[in-house]
């Protein structure tokens, strides 16, 4: 019964990645044939729908390139083209991901620390978390050109600005996240080490770092995701010479779509993997906590 | 601990009690929580000796403030007025001392450590080298049936394993004094009579003196060499009464007359106090 379920799920998965390609192709025709059309007429040409697909189906700069497109230009862009090379989505990728990881670092450090201080502290509850929350209210893309531009005024350039966007982003679940753990502690549990008259260094340790740590991994999927998006946006509005922010500035500057595309998957596929290594790190240390997952 | 049982083989019981020394002495002990509607009387006018070696069993309707007591003597809650020794100093400084081991209605085990390492927490709060760490949790796993269980995590074990993995824990860094708040009052009556069997035998095994909150009559007859019996609204003690029954008992004692007298003494002493409110 588990097999024939798993046969099920797996037939299920295929229908439904079978149907968003035949809505994908659909969708490029419908978007791409307006120019096409109007090409044709404009040239005086004789045209038929089979002829119509394949012309939408193979434009240099469509609206929206196939799958199949996109496919060849990622082939072409990680596997065929040497990877220092600046046409290279590895290069741009392995640019983008220092500053994520550097940035999550940094973002995930900056959130446990103002976590234990307001939870350890009420003035710096009332006087912190009010900024916190003002902080992601305002839109990344209006501040992250005026931290890059006054940081390159400080002689800041290069991997730091960037990363710093991406800790902008990604502090912040964590602080909320840990705030929240660091309070989960059973009323029970905090009366135990009472009795053994523990340190606040021993409540912390032996039961407030515990008790979040499921709360820690949660945020932080969603923190080295915000880190990646951060970078990205990073490199958007600086005229960065790599990245895949810059590629995808540089594409929609030449209106080469089919590379903006490419490099969209790149960052999403990159996305996922960093979230899946999270993952990965919480079920090796629930496994070591005794968690059955 | 061994030393102890050499030099004075065999001393009676009855004997040795009445030359033990005041371990809890409470004082005219008064205990008002300040709540929104107003002031609760939790405890009135204690007035309360316990001496080393004793079973002491604080029963009574909820309400009583037999857990409030227990918590005041642990230095959990402050008393308002009056005054309480334990071993001779301040309830905060008894605790600072680690006189006392604790025991909560609910096991209370980290779920992150396994059933050694939940014992170990008090050891390494108290800066315990390893060794010894080690020594005294399997001592005490031993001692409460469970040495089999060292590596397992508490949601392995029944909830009557995990109170007795909890009573190890209390008696890991062997402290003179057991405080027990309904300890096996979440469990079935077959684990419970089991339990109390068994922590009569830690009791007499270790010679610990043992403060044990509960509101069942047959649990408190079966154990205690002293019964507390309390009543609520102002929380005080109605009656304290002595048992006569020896100190080695099993469960066919509660078919015996004294058992079944001392059982109807706490009942009366119970009824009573609720006819007068």
């Amino acid at each position: 019964m588990f097999k024939s379920f798993h046969k099920s799920q797996a037939a299920a998965l295929t229908l439904m990645v079978l149907a968003l390609l035949l809505l994908w192709y659909a969708g490029a025709l419908w978007l791409n044939s307006d120019q096409l059309i109007n090409g044709y007429e404009r040239r005086n040409i004789d045209w038929n729908f089979s002829q119509l697909v394949a012309d939408a189906y193979s434009m240099k700069r469509p609206m929206l390139p196939t799958p199949d497109q996109i496919g060849a230009e990622l082939y072409k862009s990680i596997f065929d083209t040497a990877v220092d090379s600046k046409r290279s989505l590895v290069y741009h990728s392995a640019i983008t991901l220092s500053s994520t990881l550097l940035g999550f670092l940094m973002g995930g450090l900056l959130g446990i620390v103002l976590a234990i201080g307001i939870v350890h502290n009420r003035t710096l509850e009332r006087s912190l978390m009010p900024w916190v929350i003002t902080s992601q209210t305002i839109p990344i893309l209006a501040i992250a050109p005026m931290i890059i531009v006054v940081l390159g005024a400080l002689n800041f350039t290069g991997l730091v600005p960037k990363a710093i966007i991406s800790m902008y982003l990604s502090f912040f679940p964590v602080t909320i996240g840990m705030v929240k753990g660091l309070r989960a502690p059973d009323k029970l549990h905090m009366e135990l080490l009472a009795t053994y008259s523990a340190k606040p260094g021993e409540f912390f340790w032996k039961l407030r770092w515990p008790t979040a740590l499921p709360y820690l991994f949660a945020s932080l999927k969603i923190a080295i995701a915000a880190s990646l998006v951060g970078a990205i946006v990073a490199e958007l509005p600086t005229g960065a010479q790599g990245g895949l922010g810059a590629r995808l500035l540089s594409g929609s500057y030449y209106g080469q779509t089919v590379q903006i595309w490419a490099a969209l998957v790149v960052a999403a596929v990159l996305g996922a993997v960093l979230v899946a290594l999270v993952g990965m790190m919480e079920r090796k240390i629930n496994r070591r906590m005794g968690i059955a997952a | 601990m061994d030393m102890m049982v050499n030099t004075q083989p065999a001393s009676s019981p009855e004997r040795a009690k009445e030359e033990a020394r005041k371990i809890i002495a409470i004082d005219d002990l008064s205990l008002v929580f300040e709540t929104n509607d107003g002031p609760v009387n939790a405890l009135s006018h204690i007035n309360l000796d316990i001496h080393a070696g004793d079973f002491v069993s604080f029963i009574g309707p909820s309400g009583c403030g037999k857990t409030t007591l227990l918590r005041v003597i642990a230095d959990l809650e402050r008393q308002t007025e009056g005054s309480i020794q334990v071993d001779g100093t301040s309830p905060e400084d008894a605790r600072l001392n680690r006189l006392y081991g604790y025991v909560f209605q609910a096991p209370g085990l980290f779920p992150w450590r396994t059933i050694a390492g939940n014992c170990k927490v008090p050891l390494e709060i108290f800066g315990m080298s390893k060794e010894q760490q080690q020594r005294h949790v399997d001592k005490y796993l031993e001692l409460v049936g469970l040495g089999d269980f060292h590596k397992k995590f508490p949601w392995q074990l029944s909830g009557g394993m995990q109170q007795r993995a909890s009573i190890a824990r209390a008696l890991s860094f062997e402290p003179e004094l057991l405080l027990m708040d309904e300890p096996f009052g979440a469990l079935d009556e077959i684990t419970r009579d089991h339990l109390n069997l068994e922590l009569l035998k830690i009791w007499r095994e270790t010679r610990k003196t043992v403060v044990f909150v509960t509101h069942s009559i047959p649990e408190a007859v079966l154990l205690s060499t002293h019964i507390v019996v309390m009543s609520p609204r102002p929380g005080r003690i109605a009656k304290i009464i002595k048992s006569p029954l020896p100190r080695v008992r099993t469960l066919e004692d509660r078919e015996s007359p004294e058992f079944i007298a001392l059982a109807q003494e706490v009942r009366e002493a119970l009824a009573n106090d609720h006819r007068i409110n």
